[in-house]
């Protein structure tokens, strides 16, 4: 064979390879898929309400996803943007009566431009100096929340109490399950948007912004606005997903966004999987369950087994089960 | 004017605290250079140990020493045990494992010595010296010790070889590793010494702010803010941030009508970001240049 031969046929057998690795992938997606619509019918109330938040906690994570995992830029401040979509949907169904379907666009494109907005100075500082300033974002929020200016809207440390949404046309649901129906179907809404966005062009060059920013930059990619224009986006993801909180909690508070909830959708994201969609169910159900199950292990010491368990976690799977999924994959199709 | 020089004082004095901990933040961002947030709960950890050494009627400067050397060996300890297995992950697995030492050391702190609020003495007393009672004995000392470790670390990092090892291992391992310089050792040496700067902070802040597990919260946070500051390659910087960011916090809250007092921490992190906006390297930090 010559090179060019043995060249083609290198690469057929890669698209194959991608074939059936594509195939693979959409077979356990559909799996997944199935498994997210048949469970709400198995299981209890409250459980259906755990999952339900660990969807919302995925589509935050997502948002979280296409900002620090495709852009390359670290936030520890997405608890803010999830906290300004939880208060616009709160406010609005409290003080004008919208239909709650209606304040998730609303919380979106608020936070959309909130977003915009502060990506615009964060162009201006990277890695560790990032980090420090959405930090400081995420500790301002609830204090900012808390503001006596604003508590005719806000509600002030007491916060806002909703109703629970019931299924509309008669459709024979538990008011949490149509309610997980609903966050299932946003979710899988903005998974495709988000699926379409990183394959797009505008995607490619997110992602070319993350790899070098400067060769970039001499390819005709305006940094600055994909930038801001990715932070808008990651933060409207998370607006809606607290929105979507707000709505099934029935309950804001300042003081159930502080900067924790930014910790731990970046650790959700970094368990998902950084770069990597779906990992953001991973990390959902990792923010959701894990700290109950170290609360069970011991009560006392919850705090260190939680710890433990996020160390063992990083020790098996350094990247993520993102990571884990492509390296037994990839084992699986070379033999 | 007078409520301005007192405002000022009380920022100093408070300021003090912030330093400290700005210093062990460069310290260890010197060695592994990324930010440790469980750096505060460390320092509590160790602060708890010096407590323990003192119940148990060991002199307050022989429980200071000790306290100082279980927190090197501590450091060291850890970042061989725990870093080393992953030192290939990517960063923000490394912020992860931060993240769960956190968890951990809090927890612990808690079940091992519970979270009631203890008192914790100080060496120097609390006799006002000047400022009208604003700085006293012990802020004083305070202020001393931090200049002291100060310096102490600049002659390290300076006139030292294994001094020059370590900025070499943090600044470029690869070449560090070809010149004969244990990079892994540097590494866990620089854990061991920023757990030891951050044990004296503890020791040193514990009498002000009462000792229990959550202390060093907030503080963290502000020595964060500090060593951004004064740049993060740069420990007098970070020791002037610490100062700044208390005098800033207190002037912010005593002197922006309506919401000063209400939001002193956010404004003051407010004004650093937009410091960072105008200097991203920080006030004394070196701009890196890399080649492309």
């Amino acid at each position: 064979m010559t090179v060019q031969q043995e060249e083609v046929s290198a690469v057929e057998a890669r698209q194959e390879q991608q074939a059936r690795s594509v195939s693979a992938a959409t077979i356990s997606s559909l799996v997944v898929l199935a498994a997210l619509v048949l469970c709400p019918f198995f299981i209890s109330g409250f459980q259906t309400f755990q999952l339900n938040l660990m969807l919302i906690y995925a589509i935050a994570i997502m948002g979280l996803n296409l900002l620090t995992g495709f852009n390359g830029q670290f936030s520890l401040g997405h608890g803010a943007f999830y906290a300004i979509g939880a208060y616009t949907a709160a406010i609005l169904i409290d003080t004008f009566g919208v239909s709650y379907v209606w304040t998730l666009p609303a919380a979106g494109v608020i936070c959309f431009v909130s977003g915009f907005l502060f990506g615009l100075p964060a162009l201006r500082l990277e890695g560790v100096y990032l980090a420090l300033a959405t930090f400081a974002l995420a500790v301002a929020t609830p204090q900012m929340l808390k503001l006596s200016i604003l508590e005719h809207w806000t509600g002030g440390v007491q916060g806002i109490v909703i109703r629970k949404p019931k299924a509309p046309f008669d459709l024979p649901l538990s008011q949490d399950q149509w309610l997980y129906f609903f966050t299932l179907f946003v979710g899988l809404l903005l998974y495709w948007a988000a699926r379409n966005m990183v394959k797009s062009r505008s995607g490619r060059a997110i992602m070319a912004i993350r790899d070098n920013p400067l060769a970039a930059r001499s390819m005709g990619v305006n940094v600055a606005l994909y930038k801001s224009l990715t932070f808008g986006v990651s933060a409207l993801f998370t607006g809606i997903a607290g929105a979507l909180g707000a709505i099934v909690i029935q309950f804001v508070a300042p003081d159930s966004f502080t900067f924790v909830l930014s910790v731990a959708l970046l650790v959700g994201l970094v368990v998902g999987g950084v770069g990597w969609l779906p990992g953001a169910i991973v990390g959902g159900a990792f923010i959701v369950f894990v700290p109950n199950i170290a609360e069970e292990i011991s009560k006392g010491l919850s705090g260190a087994m939680y710890g433990l368990m996020l160390i063992l976690l990083i020790y098996v799977m350094p990247t993520g089960a993102g990571g884990l999924i492509r390296t037994v994959t990839d084992r699986l199709t070379r033999r | 004017m007078e409520t301005f020089i007192q405002q000022v004082l009380a920022g100093i004095a408070t300021g003090g605290i912030y330093a400290c901990m700005a210093l062990a933040v460069v310290m260890i961002y010197q060695a592994i250079h990324h930010l440790n947030f469980a750096q505060g709960e460390m320092a509590m950890f160790s602060t708890f140990i010096a407590w323990q050494l003192l119940q148990w009627g060991i002199p307050y400067w022989l429980a200071f020493g000790l306290t100082i050397v279980i927190s090197l060996i501590g450091g060291y300890v850890l970042e061989r045990s725990v870093f080393k297995p992953i030192h290939n992950a990517p960063v923000l697995s490394h912020i992860v494992i931060f993240i769960a030492l956190f968890a951990i050391f809090n927890s612990l702190a808690g079940f091992i010595w519970d979270f009631t609020i203890k008192p914790f003495p100080s060496p120097f007393g609390n006799a006002p010296l000047f400022g009208g009672g604003l700085i006293g004995g012990h802020q004083a000392g305070m202020i001393i010790i931090t200049l002291v470790v100060l310096l102490i670390l600049f002659a390290f990092f300076r006139y030292t070889r294994v001094g020059l090892a370590m900025r070499a291992a943090a600044a470029n391992p690869e070449s560090a590793k070809l010149v004969g310089i244990r990079v892994g050792v540097m590494t866990g040496l620089g854990w061991g010494m920023a757990s030891a700067v951050g044990a004296v902070a503890g020791i040193l802040i514990a009498p002000v702010v009462f000792l229990e597990p959550n202390m060093m919260l907030s503080i963290l946070l502000y020595g964060f803010a500090g060593a951004v500051l004064g740049g993060l390659s740069s420990p007098g910087g970070a020791v002037l941030g610490g100062f700044t960011v208390g005098v800033v916090e207190n002037l912010a809250g005593t002197y922006i009508p309506v919401v000063g007092a209400e939001l002193k921490l956010p404004i003051a992190l407010f004004l650093i970001v937009a410091v960072l906006v105008f200097k991203p390297t920080g006030l004394f930090g070196q701009r890196v240049v890399q080649r492309v």
